[in-house]
């Protein structure tokens, strides 16, 4: 069918076409990347939710320890540092799909995950610390909102990758096709939104929490 | 009700004899009838031998048809069960005088209002809603699926889910006390010990799961699954206000995961979200459940919103007055819906600036709804308007809407939500708009859709006879509350000490009755047209001469719904290919590529369910077990590519073939 036909014409008399008689399917998992972005959104509200309890809740100390006596900013240096890290090297790995190699991607898809480990083993003795000190989530709303919103976008962490070795095996056994792609440019949309997300943690929770 | 603590055992955690309610005589009968109703149909299933069509055709089905038609019965099933919780109350309220205490208790009362409130929004209005625009929005747009099939199928048995675990809370246990937004600090584990709050949570939490990745797949398949030609602009109204419902969906449904979850910490881990103490504040959450719960009711009333402007152009004969007016006013509506949420508690004491904002931007919002409403009567205007049964709901849409929009915007003058703040006034309001605007457009989308989705008509006599008595009936059973509600009475009161308000409750019982007639009336024009289903039959698949695509194919449609793409090229595109004499072709099919059927989501649901019942029981190592096995089913399900089949070009062959015989046979 030509151009002309689709932008339509009321002239009764000219021949227009209303079917698609050669019609082109949709080419599987058309949707897949709108579909998913706009979960990430969904997502990206239920952050935006827990900021807003922490910037109405945070101040509530009810008494007990504030971000000040808590927070350790060289220890969440090195923990940013292992986040954006990862997200280098997921975009190697990216950059290795977009080129066919398999191998080199498994790679940096398997050193984005240790770094991911190290950045939750880091957040998980950060937390022991903070309950062994007595900052417990029960203490008072401040730390409530904290602990949640912290331990929310780690557990987000966690499940990414869980998503990234079940991904690796997949990778493993049925090579680079076009659905481990796809699926790879999704963990790829969910790991750097995470990373955004984290960004906004490091600077409106602890940075911002030492100065207030 | 005692709070001395329960004991948990490891094995069943809370769970114990005692948590069944043996000592309430009413529970124990409606358990008797459940049981024998229940074990009565699985007989008549087991004797027919529906089961492998049943797990085969319907609940492993990744057809979007099938799964509207499922989610429009579970709204139904659901809907007899808060039916059943309303007349309870209105029994109550019309017999608890002069020192009568009625026959409810108060623990029984109250769950009473909080699930009736919980199972209408969430278990019967929202599948309803979302089962229709799952059947209808792929047809109207040309599309043969929706972007993700499993997916929808997936969210489906989520929604069940949710609705299962309300239901078990009824013979397990108990329900929710706490109203139907359950506001700390009331919801609270100081307050409310048992595991009412939490059913509430995790039926909701099941179910919210399912509402958003329907939301999410709907929005996708609006935007990228539209047939070609077909612009934003040359949507159908009924798609348009689907694809606003859907955003409001995505955008909000997310709120309420958060906020829940937030108690349920408050609930389960001791934080101090929502608590009285350590810097807690109950109003965060109060602010937070209605920053969903305003968008929740555009998404119940925008889809029918649609429904009525398909409905009055096609018995109109008349292509719909002001389309792109009407596309705006839905997206005002959708966005202005984020900016009212206060409205629900003027009372909590903002000061003046806050509550004015919010009572403009509330009383703004009826300058769209208002355009709308002067749009379905221009379309009637001039129009050969048909009083078919889709088109009688429709007026009598426009009649009862109105009144409750009007009183709508009467609550939104602060000082005067001030005296009327939680009376019965605003229970008649909300049922108003809730009955007359969504109720009433999913009636007229039901007479109007069911020969699309089954190929013969209702009967219109029972339709008739339901459409009056709901209409009298709505009427009756509320014009009192709004009397009432000017007096002062306060909603959820369980006991009377002013004997001159009796009169009105019974008046308001009366109507509940009439309503009860229309239901069963219903009911009965269901299984009277299908009786009847030779006599009622349409073969053309546009009984009602039809404006946009689903009617242009067969009725029930295809698996595949179109043999071919339809190409658009204007509004109203089945009836431009009508008018321009739009030739269906017979030849040239090719294979049609389709989604295959699965029962993963099926076992996903099943895990859920088991999972949110070891939540509510404390029962953590069945928690766990359900949870881990959740995931590894998930997983598992991701391993398997081979998830779409070809429809061999023969098959579409032959059954177009049959649709064209019975095309001729028609002419």
């Amino acid at each position: 069918m030509s151009a002309t036909i689709l932008k339509g014409s009321v002239d009764a008399d000219e021949p227009v076409s209303f079917y698609d008689l050669d019609e082109h399917e949709h080419p599987e998992g058309h949707s897949t990347m709108l579909g998913f972005w706009i979960y990430l959104m969904s997502d990206c509200l239920i952050f935006a939710i827990l900021f807003a309890c922490y910037a109405v809740l945070g101040g509530n100390l009810a008494a007990g320890p504030g971000p000040k006596d808590l927070f350790d900013l060289p220890l969440v240096a090195l923990n940013t540092a292992m986040l954006l890290f990862s997200s280098i090297t997921y975009g190697f790995a990216m950059l290795m799909m977009q080129r066919g190699r398999m191998v080199h991607t498994q790679f940096w898809l398997g050193v984005t995950g240790l770094f991911g480990a190290a950045f939750l083993a880091i957040e998980l003795y950060e937390f022991q610390h903070l309950i062994h000190l007595g900052a417990v989530p029960q203490r008072s709303a401040f730390l409530s909102a904290f602990f949640t919103l912290v331990g929310t976008h780690g557990l987000h962490v966690t499940f990414g990758l869980v998503w990234l070795v079940t991904l690796m095996i997949q990778i493993g056994r049925t090579g680079l096709i076009q659905a481990n792609r796809r699926r790879l440019m999704c963990l790829s949309l969910f790991w750097h939104f995470l990373d955004v997300i984290w960004i906004g943690v490091f600077t409106f929770v602890y940075l911002m929490g030492m100065l207030r | 009700m005692s709070y001395e603590p329960v004991s948990i055992s490891p094995l069943l955690g809370r769970l114990s004899l005692d948590s069944l309610p043996l000592h309430e005589p009413i529970i124990v009968a409606t358990f008797a009838a459940v049981a024998i109703g229940g074990i009565g149909l699985l007989a008549f299933v087991t004797r027919l031998g529906l089961w492998g069509t049943l797990w085969r055709d319907w609940f492993t089905s990744v057809d979007h048809k099938k799964i509207g038609i499922m989610y429009m019965v579970l709204g139904l099933v659901m809907f007899l069960r808060g039916f059943a919780d309303a007349i309870m109350m209105r029994i109550q309220q019309a017999i608890a005088f002069n020192g009568s205490e009625g026959y409810l208790n108060a623990h029984h009362y109250d769950q009473i209002f909080t699930a009736h409130g919980v199972i209408m929004i969430f278990f019967v209005a929202m599948p309803f809603v979302t089962g229709l625009m799952n059947y209808i929005v792929p047809l109207q747009i040309g599309a043969r699926d929706v972007s993700f099939p499993f997916l929808n199928n997936f969210s489906f048995w989520m929604t069940t889910a949710g609705a299962v675990l309300v239901m078990m809370s009824l013979f397990v246990g108990e329900f929710a006390q706490t109203g139907w937004l359950a506001y700390p600090p009331l919801s609270g584990i100081a307050y409310s010990p048992a595991t009412g709050v939490d059913y509430y949570i995790w039926a909701l939490q099941i179910a919210g799961v399912g509402t958003t990745l329907s939301g999410i797949n709907l929005v996708a398949t609006i935007l990228k699954m539209r047939a070609p030609g077909m612009g934003l602009m040359k949507m159908p109204v009924f798609t348009w206000t689907s694809l606003c419902t859907n955003v409001l969906i995505v955008a909000s449904f997310p709120v309420l995961t958060a906020v829940l979850t937030l108690l349920s910490l408050d609930r389960y881990v001791g934080t101090n979200f929502f608590t009285n103490d350590f810097g807690g504040s109950p109003m965060m959450y109060v602010n937070l459940i209605w920053i969903w719960g305003h968008p929740e009711v555009y998404i119940l009333i925008l889809p029918l919103f649609g429904v009525f402007s398909e409905v009055t152009s096609t018995f109109s004969g008349k292509r719909l007055f002001g389309y792109t007016s009407m596309v705006y006013a839905t997206i005002v509506i959708t966005i202005l819906s984020y900016l009212v949420w206060l409205h629900h508690f003027f009372t909590m004491g903002s000061g003046a600036s806050v509550n004015s904002f919010f009572g403009i931007t509330t009383m703004v919002i009826s300058i769209p709804t208002g355009a709308k409403l002067f749009n379905w009567l221009f379309t009637m205007y001039r129009g050969r308007v048909r009083f078919e049964l889709p088109m009688m709901w429709t007026v009598a849409f426009m009649l009862t809407f109105v009144v409750g929009g009007m009183t709508g915007v009467l609550l939104a003058v602060p000082p005067a939500d001030f005296v009327l703040h939680n009376s019965l006034f605003l229970i008649a309001h909300f049922h108003n708009v809730i009955i007359g605007g969504v109720l009433f457009g999913l009636f007229a989308a039901i007479n109007y859709w069911w020969p699309k989705a089954f190929g013969y008509k209702l009967d219109v006599f029972w339709g008739k006879v339901s459409f009056w008595c709901w209409v009298v009936g709505f009427w009756l059973a509320f014009m009192p509350l709004y009397v009432l509600g000017l007096m002062g009475v306060t909603r959820r009161m369980r006991v009377f000490d002013d004997p001159s308000l009796q009169i009105w409750f019974v008046i308001a019982g009366i109507g509940a009755a009439v309503i009860a007639i229309g239901i069963a009336a219903m009911l009965i024009q269901f299984a009277v047209s299908i009786r009847k289903r030779d006599q009622l039959r349409d073969t053309t698949g546009d009984p009602w001469g039809g404006r946009t695509l689903e009617w242009s194919t067969s009725s029930p449609p295809p698996d595949y719904n179109f043999a071919f793409p339809p190409v658009i090229h204007q509004l109203d595109a089945w009836y431009d290919m009508k008018t321009r004499g739009a030739q269906r072709p017979v030849e040239g099919f090719r294979p049609i590529h389709m989604p295959r059927n699965t029962g993963t989501g099926v076992i996903l649901s099943a895990l859920a369910t088991v999972m949110g019942f070891a939540l509510i029981w404390y029962i953590w190592w069945l928690a766990a077990l359900s949870f881990a096995g959740l995931i590894a089913v998930a997983i598992g399900h991701t391993f398997n590519y081979e998830r779409d089949f070809h429809i061999p070009a023969e098959e579409v062959a032959t059954t177009e073939a049959a649709r064209t015989r019975a095309l001729a046979a028609e002419a």
